[in-house]
């Protein structure tokens, strides 16, 4: 084939896709951050020469207002105790599901991924009912062994570990998946050599498992940790941020600020501190995993 | 020994079925809730089955409440975004995996660069640029985000990596066009792939809920999330009500996922290898 006409075929094929994603992906991006520097507002909605570049403002008031570190303080602890359990519950339910003794996998580990199939909005209003303080499922299995009654969504306290729960039980499956292809790639003499040295279930965790799961680990957290930051459905229809705030997150804050007072330059500032956060942590994680040795 | 084994063995289900059930029970108590008469979902204590299986709140869905055409526009939303995301991100993939051209390493870097910006930071631009296109509140609209994406064209240019050279070769000696090359030989030899992001990109659209929340703002355009979201606004008591909505969105996806889980899941465990 000759080079010209390898040429023109490849940028042909790409032509499409990048069109699309070059006017509505990267434009966007670069245009968010024009947007996080000027007062658009919903007088620039109306008519886009109202607005007007205002520097480093937007960014600027967000640090002076309680309303964002409580966004951000909220997201956080959402992420930093609702991502390690997650992974925490799938490496679990994959160990459990991958042991050699286990009959029917197949369907334990449908069982445990259907969960993260389902429409986020759905399952949430379900999750509603189920945390109803007088007629909620949860509230009737805690009483059974004399906790409760608790008003999950109703109070500061509960409400993001309410969500919290949700969402682990929602998203354990995907990364049980992922350590699932993780174990099975561990080379099987390693266990066999350790089981003639005589270690134990334990010792061959510790000592094989783990460090031969490292890769995964970090895919898992990477992954897992970017999802939870973009936190919206679920505090959206349980709580509406609610009560108090204590479940406003990122996102929600960013959406209220941009599309239910139209004040978009500083909803784009949000987003863009978003990105910076998620970008920080994923840097994070890959220096620390890095850093073991 | 023989008889330990058994006791651990025994151990490991009892274990993983009670795991089981604590996962499907919030799913299952859906489709039960859904089908009690009124008010039975409210009772102290809860009950987990009806007393009497109804379908009166699917009816209700359907006829007043016009679920049908939810329905519908999460369908053509979810199908058409999934068409043209196979179209599109098949082409690139493909001709970054296999293709020498200039500025290849390029394009590459620029797209993966790009997977580390999250969605929210393109929305309100976006939302913008769609409503200077006069797009706000159409089917377009709502599928402009899912039609080409970095994460698409990544897996399968993951893929196309694998296909061999002398198979394009071979259709080129016979004189096919690059196109007959990729219409007729590639996208063949990459059918497992194009499931997989199939059932990804239909499960990501039929599911999402913020993209669709911003850029339909009128009810007769809603995809089903949204009208779910809307809908329990008004009806927040009539939780069996609110139960069939959920279970006429969640089917759908559960259904294909069932059908399909075999090229989703392997998706999902060769998108790690690499990791």
């Amino acid at each position: 084939m000759s080079a010209e006409r390898a040429s023109r075929a490849g940028w042909l094929f790409l032509a499409p896709a990048l069109t699309l994603i070059g006017v509505f992906f990267f434009l966007p991006v670069g245009a968010s951050l024009v947007l996080s520097l000027t007062n658009f507002d919903i007088y620039a909605v109306a008519d886009p020469r109202n607005a007007q570049l205002v520097g480093l403002r937007n960014y600027r008031e967000l640090v002076a207002a309680p309303l964002f570190w409580t966004a951000l303080k909220n997201t956080f602890y959402f992420v930093l105790v609702g991502a390690p359990l997650t992974v925490l519950v799938a490496l679990g339910a994959a160990l459990l599901v991958n042991a050699k003794l286990v009959r029917l996998k197949g369907f334990f580990r449908t069982a445990y991924f259907a969960p993260y199939v389902t429409t986020i909005v759905a399952i949430a209003i379900v999750w509603r009912y189920l945390y109803h303080p007088r007629y909620g499922l949860v509230n009737a299995v805690l009483a059974t062994v004399g906790i409760g009654p608790i008003d999950w969504l109703g109070d500061a306290r509960w409400a993001m570990p309410a969500i919290i729960l949700l969402v682990v039980w929602r998203n354990f499956g995907y990364n049980m998946l992922i350590f699932v292809a993780g174990l099975q790639r561990i080379p099987t003499q390693l266990y066999e050599a350790a089981e003639l040295d005589g270690a134990g279930w334990w010792a061959r965790f510790r000592h094989i498992t783990l460090p031969q799961l490292a890769p995964t680990f970090l895919f898992v957290g990477i992954i897992t940790a970017i999802g939870f930051f973009q936190l919206f459905a679920e505090p959206y229809v349980m709580t509406q941020g609610g009560p108090l705030k204590s479940t406003l997150s990122m996102v929600l804050y960013m959406y209220e600020e941009g599309f239910r007072w139209w004040r978009l330059g500083s909803a784009a500032a949000i987003a863009f501190v978003l990105f910076v956060v998620i970008l920080a942590f994923t840097l994070l994680q890959l220096k620390i995993q890095r850093e073991e040795p | 020994m023989k008889g330990g084994r058994r006791i651990q063995q025994l151990l490991l289900h009892v274990v993983l079925l009670a795991g089981a059930v604590a996962t499907l029970i919030p799913l299952v108590w859906m489709v039960s809730a859904s089908l009690m008469p009124t008010g039975q979902a409210n009772t102290y204590p809860p009950r987990f089955f009806p007393t009497r299986v109804t379908f009166e709140h699917y009816a209700e869905l359907f006829t007043r409440l016009s679920l049908g055409r939810y329905l519908f526009n999460s369908t053509v939303v979810a199908v058409s975004a999934t068409l043209c995301s196979l179209l599109f991100n098949s082409m690139a993939g493909y001709a970054l995996a296999k293709l020498q051209f200039r500025g290849r390493g390029p394009v590459y870097r620029v797209l993966l660069a790009g997977l580390v910006v999250p969605a929210q930071v393109t929305m309100l631009p976006l939302f913008l640029l769609l409503r200077a296109m006069g797009l706000v509140n159409t089917y377009a609209g709502a599928i402009v985000p899912a039609m080409a994406t970095i994460f698409g064209i990544f897996l399968i240019r993951q893929y196309a990596l694998s296909i061999p050279d002398d198979l394009l070769d071979a259709a080129r000696l016979d004189g096919a066009s690059e196109f007959r090359v990729y219409w007729s030989v590639v996208l063949p030899a990459m059918r497992p792939v194009l499931a997989t992001l199939a059932i990804f990109t239909f499960l990501s659209t039929w599911n999402d809920f913020l993209w669709p929340l911003v850029v339909l703002s009128n009810d007769v355009r809603y995809t089903l999330p949204v009208a779910l979201a809307n809908l329990v606004g008004e009806h927040v008591q009539d939780t069996e009500l609110m139960m069939a909505g959920s279970v006429l969105t969640v089917l759908p996806v559960v259904v294909l996922f069932i059908l399909l889980q075999r090229h989703y899941v392997e998706g999902i465990m060769a998108g790690s290898a690499k990791g």
